[in-house]
């Protein structure tokens, strides 16, 4: 009944504004007496209705039509209208897209942000901001640009293994989402955990491997230290800090421990068993001797998180050389520190060499001669056992073969 | 003293039983004891600790294999292996004790004769290297099989191996287990030591029980498929006379025999003695296995 009733209204209208020459539009009621028809289409079968309501309640509500399609000057239209620009109002954010990543990797991919094709609405913006009629404010929960929205909004490309694939991108949705700052927005629906934007920027995404990124190597960790400030002030402060400051690429930071988008609890057995190996890739003989020490060994067996890892005595961020009295290792230091776990540690008992090598006569020369002394021992035992009784062995085959029956 | 009543045939000097003579009928064989029951429960004790001690100590030292990981998970982690690893430590220190308290009452209280000197004594002697060389010699062919007193040198070297190990290894395991308290009369360098010393004699009486001590005990021709005279601590005349000739020479001639005398194993100790044994060397050549394998593979 309603829609007889639209479509009487509607070729009324038609009728009327036939038999008139075209004269300027009312702001939107004159759009709206059409395009609020639910289901209109254009000839090529695109929807061109647009909800009255939910576009007054948008963010845009106090623009008119012709504010944004702004090559419809009148009535009758040209049967298509132009693209809307949105960087007549929102230059910075279109420049900032324009030389973002997306708006590379749209050149030849469809459906990117920052291109018109399938997969993606039909407008640059649109696949992260949602029906153009209906965009609200980013603080509204409505938004798909709201905190707790956006990886879903960003997942929707992001965690599509062929579009990882296609672009040569790590599927990184499903890390994040499982992360701890994945958990704080999805589970605890917390509005200043870090989201994809906090790290990588909005518009302007750029390449890691962009030194103007927040996400190269050395703007790490400022970029984390935006929340993080007292752990960044640490690090800052300890020799990783200092050297990727003074320039060092090879020096690690945050994300090198803890990941970029996998980031554990700290504390958790997982990230506690998966990092201690990282510290290794660069002190290699340090982490081989922690390996021969019960430290390591206890460690490793069934997830056995208690013993200490690097930096339950180096500290994790702001780490300082023994010769730096602040140091936990410091000489002075030393009780404090094993007696977190040692209780009744004493100035004997930190004389223990947690990164001792028996293999090495220069630097441990006891050790060194105990092991030595060791391992005769095992070997010549065992040697001459083995060919005394490889010998018995023999004889007694070759005595019972030969008819006693004991030998 | 005399001993009118011995009966027994003197074993003049050991002469091959022709093949055709039955073995006399095990009604009639005679058997002697060889182990008290106290020195079998030792023996069971030390062995069964040692099995669970050398399995979750491998775990330890071998902590980066698959196989080790998998067996802590399989247990409850390393906390159980660290707790299982513990309690046979003090059940063996314990039974170590005893032993030792057992044979200071014999020998220094009780003024027990063969305890600390002589042919029944677990001291080595001039006869035991002269009984290493004439062994040798018989390996090769060279001379007349050599003839053995109470114990042989080989179980003598079991013996003091084992004693040795327990001290050396029991000492530095009790230093790490209590590091602190220990580091008051011990440098800090002595804990990295103690960890040295632990696991390398840890995997020497690994590898001595499991590939050495079970052959020349059990797994030889003249044992196999194993000898059960530590379970059932009995053994047969016939074994007796072969195995230790001057043992049970002396034992006729002094005329003692009756009081070593006793009755034949009884059928379920034997079946007993078989599968506790065999589940002992079935784990032990599978630690074997392992120990060897994760030594030389990594």
């Amino acid at each position: 009944m309603k829609k007889h009733f639209s479509i009487g209204v509607s070729i009324f209208a038609s009728v009327l504004l036939f038999a008139l020459p075209a004269r300027p539009l009312r702001a939107q009621t004159d759009c709206l007496s059409c395009h609020g028809t639910p289901g209109m289409t254009d000839a090529s079968g695109k929807s061109v209705s647009v909800d009255g309501d939910k576009f007054h309640a948008s963010i845009h509500g106090s623009l008119k039509c012709t504010d944004c399609h702004a090559n419809v000057k009148g009535y009758p239209h040209p049967a298509n209208a132009a693209q809307v620009d949105c960087s007549t109002c929102h230059a910075d954010e279109a420049s900032g897209l324009a030389g973002s990543v997306h708006a590379k990797a749209s050149a030849g991919a469809p459906g990117a942000p920052g291109v018109g094709a399938t997969g993606s609405p039909e407008h640059p913006c649109l696949s992260c901001h949602g029906d153009p009629h209906q965009i609200v404010p980013r603080t509204d929960p409505a938004s798909p640009v709201y905190p707790l929205n956006i990886p879903k909004t960003c997942g929707a490309c992001h965690g599509n293994p062929a579009l990882a694939k296609q672009h040569g991108l790590t599927n990184v949705y499903g890390l994040y989402m499982d992360s701890i700052h994945g958990f704080a927005v999805s589970r605890e629906g917390l509005l200043v955990a870090a989201n994809c934007t906090s790290c990588h920027g909005s518009h302007g995404i750029l390449s890691h491997t962009n030194p103007q990124s927040p996400t190269y190597r050395t703007n790490i960790p400022n970029t984390c230290g935006k929340c993080h400030v007292g752990i960044n002030e640490q690090y800052q402060a300890g020799i990783h800090g200092k050297a990727v400051a003074a320039g060092n690429q090879n020096a690690p930071v945050c994300t090198d421990c803890h990941t970029a988008h996998t980031i554990l609890e700290p504390t958790s057995a997982e990230f506690r068993m998966q990092s201690t190996p990282v510290c290794g890739n660069c002190h290699r003989d340090k982490f081989s001797t922690y390996r021969d020490t019960f430290h390591s060994q206890l460690g490793l067996l069934g997830g056995y998180v208690q013993t200490a890892r690097c930096w339950d005595c180096h500290q994790a961020h702001e780490i300082l050389p023994a010769r730096d009295p602040r140091s936990p290792i410091a000489p002075a230091n030393l009780i404090t520190t094993c007696g977190k776990c040692h209780i009744g540690a004493n100035a004997s008992f930190v004389q223990y060499q947690p990164h001792a090598n028996p293999r090495n006569r220069r630097l441990s020369p006891a050790l060194y001669f105990i092991r030595l002394f060791m391992n005769l021992l095992l070997a010549s035992v065992l040697t001459f056992f083995l060919i005394h009784t490889v010998l018995w062995l023999v004889r007694s085959h070759l005595a019972r073969s030969n008819g006693g029956k004991h030998a | 003293m005399p001993e009118p009543t011995e009966t027994v045939p003197t074993p003049s000097v050991p002469e091959p039983l022709p093949e055709m003579v039955p073995a006399p009928e095990p009604s009639r064989q005679r058997w002697f004891l060889r182990f008290t029951l106290a020195q079998r429960y030792l023996h069971a004790v030390l062995f069964t600790t040692f099995l669970v001690l050398a399995a979750t100590g491998m775990v330890m030292r071998f902590s980066g294999s698959v196989w080790a990981i998998r067996l802590a998970r399989q247990v409850g982690g390393f906390g159980a292996i660290l707790f299982f690893h513990k309690f046979c430590a003090l059940l063996l220190t314990l039974a170590f004790l005893i032993h030792v308290r057992d044979v200071l009452a014999r020998g220094v209280f009780h003024r027990e004769k063969g305890i600390f000197w002589g042919s029944t004594s677990m001291v080595a002697n001039w006869k035991d290297v002269k009984d290493l060389f004439a062994h040798f010699r018989w390996f090769l062919g060279l001379g007349p099989k050599p003839q053995f007193e109470r114990y042989a040198y080989w179980e003598k070297f079991d013996y003091w191996a084992v004693f040795w190990g327990m001290v050396v290894i029991g000492f530095s395991g009790y230093a790490m287990w209590f590091a602190p308290f220990f580091a008051r009369f011990l440098p800090g360098w002595a804990l990295n030591a103690a960890l040295i010393i632990h696991s390398e004699e840890g995997l020497l009486a690994i590898l001595f029980i499991f590939a050495i001590h079970f052959v020349n005990t059990h797994l030889r021709p003249d044992s196999f498929p194993m000898d059960y005279v530590i379970f059932t601590g009995r053994e047969s005349e016939e074994e007796f006379k072969q195995r230790r000739p001057l043992e049970y020479q002396r034992m006729i001639a002094e005329g003692r025999s009756a009081t070593r005398i006793t009755d034949a194993p009884p059928k379920w100790l034997i079946n007993f003695s078989r599968v506790v044994g065999f589940t002992a060397i079935l784990i032990g050549l599978t630690l074997l296995v392992l120990a060897l394998s994760a030594y030389f593979v990594g």
